[in-house]
């Protein structure tokens, strides 16, 4: 405390140790959240059936590629399985969608009212069509925000307007609500939703047996509904020994695999933050080890007019822990400077925890606590006249 | 009525390895209330040994040691404190001051260990640092303060907690003889006022304040004698600093 350079070279340690924390937790965070509101965009609980097998490459093929998967499947899923909560099929092809006066290439999936519940997908504009519709084969299109930016312009609404469709006009029923990007980086927004039947009927060419899509399900929970459809298909298709001719995807799983290495990187910071804080720790005991020996005598004095024991130990323990403290403080705000910095370098997104910041004021403190302990417990067990005589 | 201090045949034996240094080889001595005695006697006499052992910074080998009626030998590190933070004042040669430190501070400082609350510490250290006459002075620290007024602080510190007993080793040992002379008629006045004041000189014309002088020699008293206390008057001339 009496030397103010002294005491910043010694809590330097803290300061690079606590700012390091702070800031790789402040840029994991943000990663995190990133990546966990990209997941929670896709629906939970969902899990999509692909026909084929997972085995890519080979004479089976890539998942996908060979049609397995059957209405009936799809029927018995829905109708056999309480763990279930929705299945639909959703279809999809690259289509060309045009309005009066534009037209934009995107996806036009083909699939049941259920989708925009397992991907809880609410409309901009309009209403999204029904159930009737399906039944019905009307040519109705929910638009994407995309698409409806494309082909209307920004800020209009095209609900009730047509659009063409393979030559086909589609009346505009609704404008689905922006969702951005997936997790892997495609855009939701441009697709063009179309019944089911009508996508079968006019964009595909006919009925078919096979699912020529993939089937997405809403679970209860994620795992049971994957275990109860496996089981299902396997039994439906006559599988027995052999493997799977279908695969599913729970992306539930992609999620915890993603919090699993996000928890691996935790553990490392942990780490990482531990060893800076024994680092700092062992900064912050040399030095007033060498407080304690430069203020011998002052000790001795305070002894002779009265001080206890206790009374010396607590001198010395308020003043590793200002220094810890103080060391720790600065830290943060190294931390968060640097964590700034990162984000307008590399437009990181980054998030400041409260928590984060507080528990690392805490641990500061307790550093001072548990590293002065020793040169505060030897400046007050110090024999008053040898700490007297002490030149 | 028992004396104030009473050392009953205290001896000190110092250790180094091998070697052993007797400091005290059998020292009696009863000092009585408002007494002002002078310890003197040849360097490695053991003077200060004798002086830690009256301010219970140090405890005797063999012998035993009343301060104020209690049996000191028998008390406890915390206990010991208690008596040096309440019973006795320390005033050292080289002062002992917390430099960078307000005089104010310096005096405050046996307070802050007697538990007193912060208003009533600078009540107390201010009437303390006036006694001195350095009620001008309070906010200076070391730094700032001439030797003399250093010790004088360091006197304000020694009494500030209202002491029986003021124990001095070679308080003069610093100062000029005119500045001498000022911080003896201080201890004159002290003793005046009912306190004990117990120091240790090396110099005669200092002794000659005392109401006693007490001379070791070798670790064992050589003479004890009570004589009129010269009048310690500071000679007419500019004002001290
Ligand atoms: N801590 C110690 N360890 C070993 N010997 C000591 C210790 N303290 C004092 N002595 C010895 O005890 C003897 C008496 O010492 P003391 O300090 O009491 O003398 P003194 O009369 O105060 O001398 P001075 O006038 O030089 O201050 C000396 O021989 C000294 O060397
Ligand atoms: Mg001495």
């Amino acid at each position: 405390m009496r030397n103010k350079l002294r005491s910043f070279l010694t809590t330097l340690g803290m300061i690079f140790g606590v700012g390091a924390v702070i800031a790789t937790v402040a840029i994991g965070e943000g990663a995190r959240s990133a990546v966990e509101a990209a997941f929670a965009s896709m629906g939970t609980n969902l899990l999509v059936v692909l026909p084929g097998t997972t085995t890519s490459g080979g004479a089976r093929g890539g998942s996908g590629t060979q049609p397995t998967l059957t209405w009936d499947d799809l029927k018995a899923i829905r109708s056999e399985l309480p763990s279930v909560r929705y299945a639909v099929a959703v279809l999809r092809s690259g289509s060309q969608v045009l309005s009066e006066d534009a037209n934009w290439t995107t996806q036009v999936q083909g699939t049941e009212p259920d989708f925009f519940e397992i991907r809880n997908w609410p409309m901009l504009l309009g209403t999204r069509f029904t159930q009737s519709d399906v039944d019905a084969g009307t040519k109705v299109v929910v638009l994407g925000a995309t698409v409806a930016d494309k082909l209307f312009g920004p800020n209009a609404n095209p609900v009730g307007q047509l659009v063409r469709i393979r030559n086909i006009p589609f009346q505009v029923v609704a404008v689905a609500g922006r969702k951005g990007q997936s997790p892997f980086g495609q855009d939701y927004d441009d697709a063009v939703f179309i019944p089911l039947t009508t996508y079968m009927a006019k964009v595909q060419g006919g009925l078919q047996k096979f699912i020529a899509g993939q089937i997405l399900i809403t679970g209860v929970t994620a795992a049971r509904a994957e275990t109860d459809v496996t089981a299902l298909l396997r039994d439906r298709h006559n599988l027995r020994g052999g493997d799977d001719d279908f695969s599913i995807r729970n992306l539930a799983e992609v999620a915890s695999a993603q919090e699993e290495s996000s928890r691996t990187v935790s553990l490392l910071l942990a780490i990482v933050a531990g060893v800076s804080l024994l680092v700092g720790g062992i900064g912050i005991m040399n030095i007033m080890l060498v407080s304690v020996t430069e203020r011998t005598r002052e000790i001795g004095t305070r002894m002779a007019i009265g001080a206890r024991g206790m009374d010396i130990l607590m001198q010395f323990l308020v003043e590793a822990v200002t220094l810890a403290t103080l060391g720790g403080l600065l830290g943060i705000a190294f931390g968060v400077l640097t964590a700034r910095w990162m984000t307008s370098l590399f437009h990181w997104p980054v998030l400041f925890r409260a928590d984060v910041i507080l528990v690392s004021v805490v641990f500061s403190a307790l550093v001072g606590v548990v590293f002065g302990l020793y040169p505060a417990q030897k400046a007050s067990r110090l024999d008053p006249i040898e700490a007297l005589r002490f030149e | 009525m028992a004396p104030l201090i009473a050392l009953e045949d205290v001896a000190k034996t110092y250790r180094m390895g091998d070697v052993e240094v007797r400091a005290l080889r059998g020292v009696s001595l009863a000092i009585e209330k408002g007494e002002f005695v002078a310890i003197m006697g040849q360097s490695g006499s053991g003077k200060s040994t004798l002086m830690n052992v009256i301010g219970c910074l140090d405890r005797p080998t063999a012998g035993r040691y009343w301060l104020d009626g209690l049996e000191v030998s028998a008390l406890s590190r915390d206990q010991l404190a208690g008596i040096r933070n309440r019973t006795l004042g320390f005033v050292f040669q080289s002062f002992n001051l917390l430099s960078r430190t307000s005089a104010l501070e310096n005096v405050e400082l046996p307070l802050l260990y007697a538990g007193l609350a912060r208003q009533q510490r600078h009540a107390q250290a201010r009437v303390a640092l006036e006694r001195v006459g350095l009620g001008d002075r309070m906010d200076h620290t070391p730094s700032q303060l001439s030797g003399g007024q250093q010790q004088r602080v360091a006197i304000a510190r020694a009494l500030v907690n209202g002491p029986r007993v003021i124990l001095a080793d070679e308080p003069t040992g610093n100062l000029d003889s005119r500045t001498s002379v000022e911080v003896m008629a201080l201890f004159q006045e002290l003793g005046r006022g009912g306190i004990t004041v117990v120091l240790v000189t090396h110099e005669a014309d200092v002794a000659t304040y005392a109401g006693r002088v007490v001379v070791l020699k070798d670790g064992r008293l050589q003479s004890d004698r009570r004589q009129n206390p010269a009048p310690a008057v500071v000679p007419p001339g500019e004002e001290a600093a």
